[in-house]
């Protein structure tokens, strides 16, 4: 079972059957998917079986009785029956390297689609003794690592999940597996933690579309907030950016205050998806207004976006983008 | 599923490290140290090479020769072998290859597999060492190594993590497993082996009397400090100048070597009168088939027969040590007759050898009127001769009596045994020689008497028409010393005698009386452990006539036991809910089958209010649980009057 290649066509064919009965799968997985809050891997759980060195390790334990047998050797039964022994023991050490470690996950923060989406894992000892090498293994896409978790303490995993699609991307199955103390057992168990990442669509390079027309026709230019000419400080509000915040003047006084300007490029902006072209998929427009809102937020403009019955009024900030951007990851055309 | 990904904890894709190749080293380097002393040097030092060879790869981090230069290394080496030994197979060739193949084994070793596959190879050593020896030093340096080959195997599988919590671990998987090594060393069903045919040299290097004496045999035996036997006796001992344990009878002689006769088996009769002693002997392999007792035996041990000439023989070659129960008669009452045809054969000689002493003994038999008188004068002139007695006589000739007892005038008891059962026979008087033991040191520790090879002796035995066969020691009648006080006194002080045999060393003496003490206690208790002894120990515990099904059916129950034993270990040392917990699931669990699931986010204070809320009959008491809770679980003492408190108001909640 150590072969990659072996292990994951084992996979696929226990997979593909335990696919089409759902409640065999939960059953044999010893959970219902997915699982709320910290899992803990009970015995139940842990499966266990020989690898490939376990059966040379038997084969070499037969050898040694056999020898002993035919030489009448006392010794020899004594080394061949604690080597058995050990390998007994060896089976229970390496059951009880996973068994009740208890794994949350954190939070994985937004990513576009096409990068990895990062989702951390704590596994948690939760004894004294400590648990080396523990691989943590994404099933789907075979992202990997090995970590030891040490005695009373918390080891944190970070699997890099590539996010192909914006949406939600559920974590899915991660297997953990340990050969730890001598190398001859595998054992291994599932947790599916209720952990999902936001995917936002894959941002295109574009130019900014003109300003909407109802800014220009507009006339009145109300002194709104931009970022070209210092206007003076005001109190500071959670919403803004951490890069408006007066440094200096929080070194003099304890109180945070945010510079305001204003300029010409404050007028609005609106990001409209019935402005693209309509040639584009629904796919493509996303991703273009997707460019559009980072290109936005970095010219500082107040912006708005609009799409088939959702509408963000303009703004500006990180909390604006991250919400612009959520609303195109989760749109459903 | 993406492309391939290699599986990180695969033994066959991870690279060995230096830390754990260099254990691995030093664990193969000590499992073949005890070689060193047996195999040929050069391979030794090819073996050695080898390994700095593969550390010199590792530090330099260089890649490992080809597979065709290992090939050809092996080529070479295997040759050299066969020049050696003249053969590849059987057991010494036959382990010097494996010593040599783990060093090979090293050198191609690169994965966590490899490296593994070279630590099994080291528990396969361990036991071709005991092939050799099977004493309590070997049996500690195996220890040492078996845990060593073990640390690697953990090191292996945890490549990062501290040696020194290696070796702990190590140590718990050793200290777990001895339980169950126990019970399968004591309960595992034992077959008496060989399974099939061992090799030629299977037994090489057992000591021991042979089926034949020519001069000089004994005298080499002599100098070997090697066991033969002990003897443990149920009472009183007899003195030392009576123990004469009897061995292999020779009749036939060829001018220069005596050798025994086909064993041709009898009815046992045994002796009359004489006084008894019972005892048990301990005997080592000698890889022959007969046993050794007092003369004369009482009694025929288990599965022993005895020949016409008064020898005991088991069924089968001794190759493991052997613990018999005997008992003898010293001087016992005259015997019977013996057969005509024995007889001839007892005064057979070679015509026209040694002309001197046939022309003495035919004086001797003209002037005797019986052989009574003829086997005085014989005694008489041994003691007038004034020989000298020796381990390191000078060569014989031609006509090796008559050069003993006319030239050179020293020998060892061979050489008195020989000439003596020739002037007999020479004369007229059946006679015959016998080896065996004479003496052997009592242990004062234990009083177990060890006989020695060097107590190995041979003396002759007259037949006379009144008494039967008569012993008669030549050598005692030569040099009344050396049947007395034992070899040591007899043999003049600048001769190379065994070690311990020196009588300035006694205070060394009395420390191998306590060694030897304790390795008799080993042999019995731990090597003897055999299928007789197993069925005794079943006995014991009340399974009389324990077949192998009734052994296995018991050995699996213990094994099971012991297993959930562990099993119950590993789930004990783990952290449990704590009884505050356990009581607040308890209570949500109550409230989630009447319809109020405590949400993932939600606190205590929130949770009982929203139950209580929901379940108006029974407000005050949901609300006043999780006061109770809150209490337990955030205040600064937590009280045990608390937590039953809690505990029982949770159980008492009812829920309409």
């Amino acid at each position: 079972m150590e072969d990659p290649l072996e292990v994951r066509r084992a996979h696929r064919v226990i997979d593909a059957l335990l696919h089409r009965h759902p409640k065999v799968a939960n059953w044999a997985y010893g959970f219902t998917p997915p699982e709320h809050g910290t899992v803990v891997l009970v015995h139940r759980r842990v499966y266990i079986l020989p690898n490939r060195l376990g059966w040379m390790f038997g084969a070499t334990l037969m050898l040694l009785l056999v020898g002993s047998i035919n030489y009448a050797l006392s010794l020899g039964f004594a080394l061949t029956f604690l080597l058995a022994g050990m390998g007994l023991a060896g089976m229970v050490h390496t059951a009880r390297n996973l068994a009740r470690i208890a794994v949350s996950v954190g939070r994985a923060e937004p990513v576009f689609a096409g990068e990895s989406a990062q989702f951390r894992l704590y596994l948690d000892g939760r004894a004294g003794h400590d648990r080396p090498a523990i691989l943590a293994r994404h099933v789907a896409s075979g992202a990997q690592l090995v970590v030891d978790v040490p005695g009373n303490g918390i080891a944190e995993v970070v699997l890099a999940v590539p996010a192909a699609r914006r949406g939600w991307l559920p974590l899915g199955r991660v297997m953990l597996e340990t050969h730890f103390p001598l190398g001859l057992f595998r054992a291994w168990s599932f947790v599916e933690p209720d952990a999902r990442c936001l995917v936002y669509p894959r941002p295109e390079r574009s130019a900014l579309p003109p300003q909407s027309a109802e800014a220009e026709a507009g006339g009145v230019r109300s002194p709104t907030p931009g970022n070209d000419d210092f206007a003076g400080l005001r109190g500071y509000q959670p919403a803004d950016s951490p890069r408006h915040v007066a440094w200096k003047a929080v070194a003099r006084s304890d109180e945070l205050l945010t510079k305001q300007f204003t300029g010409e490029a404050s007028a609005e902006l609106w990001l409209d998806w019935q402005l693209l072209p309509l040639g584009l998929g629904p796919e493509q427009r996303l991703s273009r207004l997707a460019g559009w809102v980072l290109a936005a937020e970095r010219r500082g403009v107040r912006y708005g976006l609009r799409l088939p019955g959702v509408e963000l009024p303009p703004g500006r900030g990180d909390a604006h983008c991250n919400a612009a951007l959520q609303a195109l990851a989760l749109h459903q055309p | 599923m993406s492309a391939a990904v290699p599986h990180p904890l695969s033994p066959g894709s991870r690279a060995v490290g230096a830390r754990d190749l260099a254990w691995l080293t030093g664990s193969l380097v000590l499992v073949a140290a005890p070689h060193a002393l047996r195999a040929p040097w050069w391979l030794m030092l090819l073996t050695l090479c080898l390994l700095g060879w593969r550390f010199w790869f590792a530090l330099n981090r260089a890649p490992l020769p080809s597979r065709w230069l290992v090939l050809g290394v092996a080529a070479v080496a295997m040759l050299g072998v066969w020049m050696e030994y003249r053969t590849l197979f059987g057991r010494g060739p036959g382990i010097v290859l494996l010593v040599l193949f783990a060093g090979l084994k090293l050198l191609e070793t690169r994965t966590h597999r490899d490296a593994a596959v070279a630590a099994f190879l080291g528990y396969f050593l361990i036991i071709t060492n005991l092939l050799y020896t099977q004493s309590i030093p070997t049996a500690a340096l195996m220890c040492v190594a078996l845990f060593t080959l073990t640390a690697t195997l953990v090191g292996l599988s945890a490549p990062q993590r501290g040696q020194r919590a290696n070796l702990r671990t190590a140590a718990l998987l050793l200290a777990h497993a001895a339980p169950a090594a126990l019970v399968l060393f004591l309960l595992f069903p034992r077959v008496q082996g060989p399974l099939w045919g061992l090799p030629q040299d299977a037994y090489a290097g057992m000591t021991g009397l042979s089926d034949s004496m020519a001069p000089g045999n004994l005298s080499s035996l002599a100098q070997s400090d090697a066991i033969a036997f002990r003897a443990e006796f149920a009472g009183q001992a007899p003195p030392h100048a009576q123990r004469y344990w009897r061995g292999p009878v020779l009749w036939d002689f060829d001018g220069r070597t005596w050798t025994i006769m086909p064993a041709a088996f009898t009815t046992f009769a045994p002796p009359q009168g004489g006084t008894r002693y019972s005892y048990d002997i301990v005997l080592e392999p000698h890889n022959r088939p007969w046993l050794f007792a007092l003369e004369s035996a009482a009694s025929l041990p288990d599965r022993s027969r005895m020949t016409l000439d008064g020898q005991l023989f088991a069924t089968a070659p001794v190759r493991a040590r052997l613990r018999y129960q005997a008992s003898s008669a010293v001087d016992p009452a005259p015997g019977a007759g013996e057969d005509t045809r024995l007889l001839w054969r007892a005064r057979r000689l070679p015509p026209d050898s040694n002309p001197r002493a046939a022309a003495l003994a035919a004086e001797w038999r003209a002037a005797s009127s019986n052989d009574a008188e003829i086997l005085m004068r014989a005694i008489a002139f041994l003691r007038e001769g004034r020989y000298t007695y020796t381990l390191e006589p000078a060569l014989l000739g031609a006509h090796p009596v008559d050069d003993f007892l006319f030239a050179s005038r020293e020998g060892f008891c061979e050489h008195f045994s020989s000439a003596f059962v020739f002037l007999m026979r020479a004369a007229g008087v059946p006679a015959r020689v016998v080896t065996g033991y004479q003496g052997g040191d009592l242990n004062s520790v234990d009083s177990i008497i060890t006989v020695r090879q060097s107590d190995a002796h041979a003396w002759a035995e007259g037949f006379r028409a009144a008494r039967g066969w008569v012993r008669v020691d030549p050598t005692a009648a030569a040099l009344p010393g050396r049947v007395d006080v034992g070899l040591a006194r007899a043999v003049p002080r600048r001769e190379s005698l065994p070690l311990m045999r020196r009588p300035s060393l006694e205070w060394l003496r009395g420390a191998r009386d306590r060694w030897e003490a304790l390795a008799h206690v080993w042999n019995v208790w731990v090597l003897g452990y055999n299928p007789e002894r197993q069925r005794d120990l079943m006995s014991l515990v009340g399974m009389r006539d324990a077949d192998w099904r009734a052994l296995t059916a018991t050995l699996f129950s213990v094994l099971g036991l012991m297993t959930l034993a562990l099993l119950a270990w590993s789930l004990g040392r783990l952290v449990r809910p704590d009884p505050v917990q356990r009581a607040w699931r308890a209570f949500c669990r109550k409230l989630a089958a009447r319809g109020v699931a405590r949400a993932p986010y939600e606190g205590p204070r929130d949770y009982a209010s929203r139950a209580a809320r929901a379940l108006p009959a029974s407000r005050l008491a949901i609300l006043r649980i999780g006061v109770q809770y809150i209490r337990l679980r955030y205040g600064a003492h937590p009280s045990r009057p608390g937590v039953v408190k809690l505990r029982r108001m949770v159980r008492g909640l009812r829920l309409a």
